[in-house]
């Protein structure tokens, strides 16, 4: 056991595994507080589509000599604008947008790229999956603060988008500023990806974004406690996965979504509420709430 | 009738869904303290009608008055309850969460809960029988329960003006009744009651008021002086004949 905690103990020694560890709990439970809304609204594509997109802000934020973080922000938002225009102006669904909207920015991202890297050589695969044990001081520091923001945000505006989330026609009845909200959510959900990105990379932070309030999800039945646990379940995936990255020598962003993903296979298959294993004798969601309603 | 409050004064409403219209100058007076039913076919425009007065509807046009001042800057004073495919049952919110956000405006921004707004959320699921059920997810009650638990939320939120969008659709008889009760208590003491209803079966029988539309207002105002045959015909039948005349 003893030497269990010792080699658990080790890399605490290194100042980057100090790093990337603080970097791994603060975006555990910043994607999974963020996540929690996308998964409510059913708009779990739209994090997909923000990350690819900021591949474009990148590029040019590279190129000029200006800050990447703003840079990724700036075409996250764009591109969420982009999609909220289609959604709007067209008989187009959200899901076609979303679609459309990040093959196009991932595709120009790219280009940008190809070129910005004839002078400069840029490592893509950062980019695309992130990793965790070269995170530096400066990169934390930016994310700490994102985190801070963006949770604090949450915080104090949890009741009015707990009422937008889960009935937008009465909040904005009521008088609530919903598209101020959307504006608030998606900014919010760029600003996570983006403070993410160093971390797990942009295709992989869909998955701290989802899996751990998905997860959540199965096991509670109250916003708060989804994001509470989410948040849980979101630092022990990225704290175990941090681990099997150093120790086995494994890219860190797939190590911590394949520990997220496992947790939620055993809530789906396991959970007291909803586990698929656990079915006889429970009546389901869908059936009870079926109750008096008649064909309508 | 009006107990001293005012009533909503609506003039030239128009409303349309991208290029179709679904509300044509629709202008009418509905009194506070008295139970109206908005009725009428299918594609009537009878939802339209609430959501354009509620500002819903980014094309409507039109003056929607209450108080002498616009009710879209009063929005504070209104109680809406949308249809109940508007609404996301798998929602991770128990009965609780959902009556208390009838309390968000009241409560103000940056701020939690206070103990008032926790008195009143108690005394509305009261009223609606639903304080034993508290602490179920809204999606585990029946359609005639989750019903009660957004009427308890419009309660709880002390409005002036109740909105109903279709409340007895998968609703049993049991709960219509319920609802019926509850309604009538909300217009006695004084407030703007609006339920949009498809059925013009005997539950009819419960509205003091009706608005008959068809696109166009067909008639406004006491429920026995709006039910007969020739409004019922312009609303329900009068299409047809009009064609059947004109070729």
């Amino acid at each position: 056991m003893d030497s269990v905690l010792q080699s658990l103990a080790e890399p605490l020694h290194y100042a980057f595994f100090q790093r990337s560890l603080l970097a791994a709990l603060i975006v555990g439970v910043l994607c999974a507080c963020t996540g929690s809304y996308l998964l409510v609204q059913r708009m779990a594509l739209l994090g997909d589509a923000i990350g690819h997109s900021l591949l474009v802000g990148l590029a040019i934020a590279f190129a000029m000599g200006g800050s990447l973080f703003v840079g990724a922000l700036v075409s996250g938002l764009v591109s969420a604008a982009a999609i909220d225009f289609i959604r709007a102006r067209s008989p187009l669904k959200e899901d076609a947008a979303m679609g459309i909207v990040l093959s196009a920015f991932f595709a120009l991202g790219i280009v940008l790229i190809t070129l910005v890297q004839k002078d400069n050589k840029i490592d893509l695969n950062h980019f695309l999956f992130g990793n965790l044990l070269a995170v530096t001081g400066g990169d934390l520091w930016d994310t700490g603060l994102a985190a801070l923001l963006v949770l604090g945000a949450i915080a104090l505006c949890y009741k009015e988008l707990h009422f937008y989330t889960f009935d937008r026609l009465g909040a904005q009845a009521a008088g609530l500023p919903v598209r101020w909200l959307d504006w608030g959510l998606t900014t919010a959900i760029a600003i996570t990806i983006v403070a993410s990105m160093k971390a797990v990379g942009v295709v992989l932070v869909l998955a701290l974004l989802i899996t751990p309030p998905a997860t959540a999800y199965l096991l509670v039945p109250r916003l708060h406690q989804m994001m509470g646990l989410g948040a849980l379940l979101g630092c022990f995936s990225s704290l175990t996965g941090l681990y099997l990255s150093y120790f086995f020598n494994l890219p860190s962003g797939p190590a911590i979504v394949l520990v997220a993903s496992g947790l939620f296979v055993l809530a789906l298959l396991f959970s007291p509420r909803q586990g698929l294993l656990i079915a006889s004798g429970r009546s389901s969601v869908a059936d009870a709430s079926e109750g008096d309603r008649p064909a309508s | 009738m009006t107990f001293g409050t005012s009533a909503i004064h609506i003039h030239h409403l128009n409303a349309a869904y991208r290029s179709v219209r679904a509300l044509q100058d629709v202008s009418l007076l509905i009194q506070p303290g008295r139970l109206t039913g908005i009725v009428g076919p299918n594609g009537a425009g009878k939802s339209t009608l609430l959501k354009a007065m509620l500002g819903l509807l980014p094309n409507a046009v039109g003056s929607i008055c209450y108080d002498d001042r616009p009710l879209q800057q009063q929005l504070e004073r209104v109680a809406y309850v949308p249809q109940r495919s508007q609404v996301d049952f798998d929602y991770p919110a128990t009965v609780w969460d959902v009556v208390l956000m009838g309390r968000t405006r009241k409560t103000g921004w940056f701020r939690s809960f206070s103990a008032a707004s926790r008195r009143a959320a108690q005394a509305a699921l009261e009223r609606v029988g639903l304080w034993d059920l508290r602490d179920r997810p809204i999606g585990q009650l029946s359609g005639g329960q989750q019903q009660r638990a957004f009427l308890a939320r419009s309660i709880a939120q002390e409005a002036d003006i109740f909105c109903f969008d279709e409340p007895f659709v998968g609703v049993d008889r049991r709960n219509e009744a319920i609802l019926f009760e509850l309604f009538g208590e909300l217009a006695r003491d004084g407030k703007v009651v609006l339920v949009v209803n498809h059925d013009l079966g005997e539950s009819i029988a419960h509205f003091d008021d009706l608005i008959l539309l068809n696109r166009q207002l067909v008639a406004a105002g006491d429920r026995a002086m709006v039910l007969n045959d020739l409004n019922l015909q312009r609303a329900y039948g009068g299409q047809v004949r009009f064609f059947q005349e004109a070729a």
